[in-house]
């Protein structure tokens, strides 16, 4: 454990050296949290008088009949953009892991520490947690920041409405599972690429799940359901255990060492 | 300390170290030569356990290399070609890092230990980026050393060195063999081979030759004796050339060059042969072959 803590350390000690990923692990859990608030305190006043023409119609069967059609339109607005909490643990750590190895090969600074006692599962447990760890917190704290910005603007009724069982799952359990996912796919790719510019564009391919889940939900294809949400966990648990297993059996320290340019 | 046996390694189908068999004694520099590419490098990874070998079997501090290659990494110690420093972070850091690494029961006392040693201690708190080649090159000697291994690997540790840096540096490894480590060195600075080293061994993918250097020349050029002469005629060429002891003599830029086989037990004859000639004997040394002739020599016929 000694080990994976030191990675871990180490990790940190050159990640949050670079502004880019200073930058979005702090402006982008805020900016995520700042956009749903702007958007429910523009609208406290908007008058929205009849919600069948604003919103689709499976959403506004779903809507509590104690909401009022302004408020109900709140509720609508800030479950679009709900989602943005699972996109965060998948963008945040794919700066982080995807320079993890890359990095290393690049500075020639892995030949060294993989002539150190370590074990592959010690060094990817440490490059994983020094990426899952700054994710998962990043998430939280923007969703917090989120919800004290609820209870500050919104109605009492909005904010039962909102913070609902089903994103709490969503944000609690979903999250860290989707930044497990991202994190070990980003140290998949670094481990093949010999260029941390294409570990992260490719790494950036993650994302793209919960995008299409965004935009689905934004176009009304479907309403993000607890059913869906459950779903979507176990989705990505099994993603997560293939996605650790593939990530370790690629991690070849002999090709690593051998075959970089 | 470090034995190998018909050790080979294949990449797809590119031999590049063929039954590699030697055994370097403890205590012992052992200089690894070679030219580029022919597989010195990956000779200290396979010995180091950072990559398998094809086939063939090694044994490093008794350690059998692919049952115990975690033992082996914890006991040994690797200055790798390139030194591959956390640049954004101090030195003393990157050293703390292995130090942990390597489950040191002390790690700031022996950072420090090291960091003094080698003259770093004043500038700990600078990210390795900013250290010159030299300062990079102490650092990462520094990082190979930390948990006191009894062996070392050292891959090219002068190279791209300015030549003070590199004098500091040869002289820590003659400070480590006085510690009785046992250092394996690749380089292609034959000068420092020759000084430093015990034992070399000459490797074009697979070992040609395994000696001390001073045998080396001998065996390859037997041993050379220079008189100058005030004068040196033909006569005087002859007359050393009938001497039964004598090998071959020949008159070179004004010189009589003698070749023999233990000239400390025939100089003497020599001498008082030339002076009963009436030549003039003004100065005796001996023609030392540098070890680059030697190697030279080797890889030609390889």
């Amino acid at each position: 454990m000694k080990k994976i803590i030191t990675i871990v350390k180490k990790e940190w000690a050159e990640v949050f050296k670079n502004r880019m990923v200073l930058f979005t692990v702090i402006f982008l859990p805020l900016l995520f949290a700042a956009l749903p608030l702007i958007l429910i305190f523009v609208t406290r006043s908007a008058g929205v008088a009849d919600i069948s023409t604003e919103m689709p119609a499976q959403f506004t069967m779903l809507c509590n009949p104690v909401l009022t059609a302004g408020e109900c339109f709140q509720v609508y607005m800030a479950g679009q953009f709900m989602l943005l909490f699972l996109l965060e643990p998948l963008i945040i750590p794919v700066n982080i892991a995807a320079y993890s190895i890359v990095g290393e090969k690049t500075t020639r600074s892995l030949e060294p520490l993989l002539a150190t006692p370590i074990t592959t599962a010690e060094l990817l447990g440490g490059k994983n947690l020094a990426a899952v760890i700054p994710a998962i917190l990043a998430t939280w704290a923007g969703f917090a920041i989120y919800c004290i910005g609820l209870l500050i603007i919104a109605s009492p009724v909005v904010v039962n409405a909102i913070l609902t069982p089903i994103w709490l799952t969503a944000i609690l359990v979903v999250g860290p599972l989707m930044a497990v996912l991202s994190v070990n796919f980003s140290l998949m790719v670094s481990s093949r690429v010999n260029d941390p510019r294409a570990a992260e564009q490719i790494s950036t391919i993650v994302i793209l799940p919960v995008l299409i889940l965004f935009i689905g939900q934004i176009a009304g294809f479907f309403i993000v359901n607890q059913r869906m949400i459950w779903l979507l966990a176990l989705t990505t648990l099994a993603l997560d255990v293939i996605m650790v297993y593939v990530a370790v059996q690629l991690f070849q320290r002999e090709t690593i060492l051998t075959r970089w340019k | 300390m470090i034995t190998t046996e018909n050790l080979t390694k294949k990449f797809s189908a590119t031999l590049a170290v063929d039954k590699l068999s030697l055994q370097v004694k403890e205590g012992e520099v052992f200089g690894f030569l070679g030219p580029n590419g022919a597989g010195k490098t990956t000779t200290v990874r396979m010995l180091a356990a950072l990559i398998k070998p094809t086939s063939g079997k090694a044994t490093v501090n008794g350690y059998v290399l692919g049952k115990q290659n975690q033992a082996i990494r914890q006991n040994v110690g690797i200055l790798t070609e390139n030194p591959g420093m956390y640049d954004n972070l101090s030195a003393e850091y990157n050293l703390q890092i292995y130090a942990n690494l390597y489950g040191l029961k002390n790690p700031n006392g022996q950072v420090e230990k090291y960091l003094r040693m080698l003259g770093l201690w004043d500038r700990r708190n600078d990210v390795a980026g900013s250290f010159s080649k030299g300062m990079k090159q102490k650092l990462a000697i520094a990082r190979a050393i930390l948990h006191e291994p009894r062996i070392l690997f050292l891959d090219e540790p002068t190279a791209a060195l300015d030549p003070e840096a590199a004098h500091m540096v040869r002289e820590f490894i003659e400070e480590l063999r006085k510690e009785g480590r046992t250092i394996f060195l690749t380089t292609h600075n034959l000068d420092e081979a020759d000084r430093l080293c015990d034992r070399i061994g000459v490797f074009k993918s697979h070992m040609l030759v395994v000696d001390s250097p001073g045998n080396l020349r001998t065996q390859l050029f037997g041993r050379k004796v220079v008189f100058h002469l005030r004068r040196v005629d033909p006569e005087i060429e002859m007359l050393v050339s009938s001497l039964p002891f004598v090998r071959e003599a020949h008159i070179i830029d004004e010189k009589l060059l003698v070749n023999l086989d233990d000239p400390e037990k025939y100089n003497p004859d020599i001498i008082r042969t030339l002076v009963t000639a009436g030549a003039d004997v003004q100065f005796v040394g001996e023609l030392r072959r540098s070890l680059e002739d030697v190697y030279l020599e080797l890889i030609k016929k390889a």
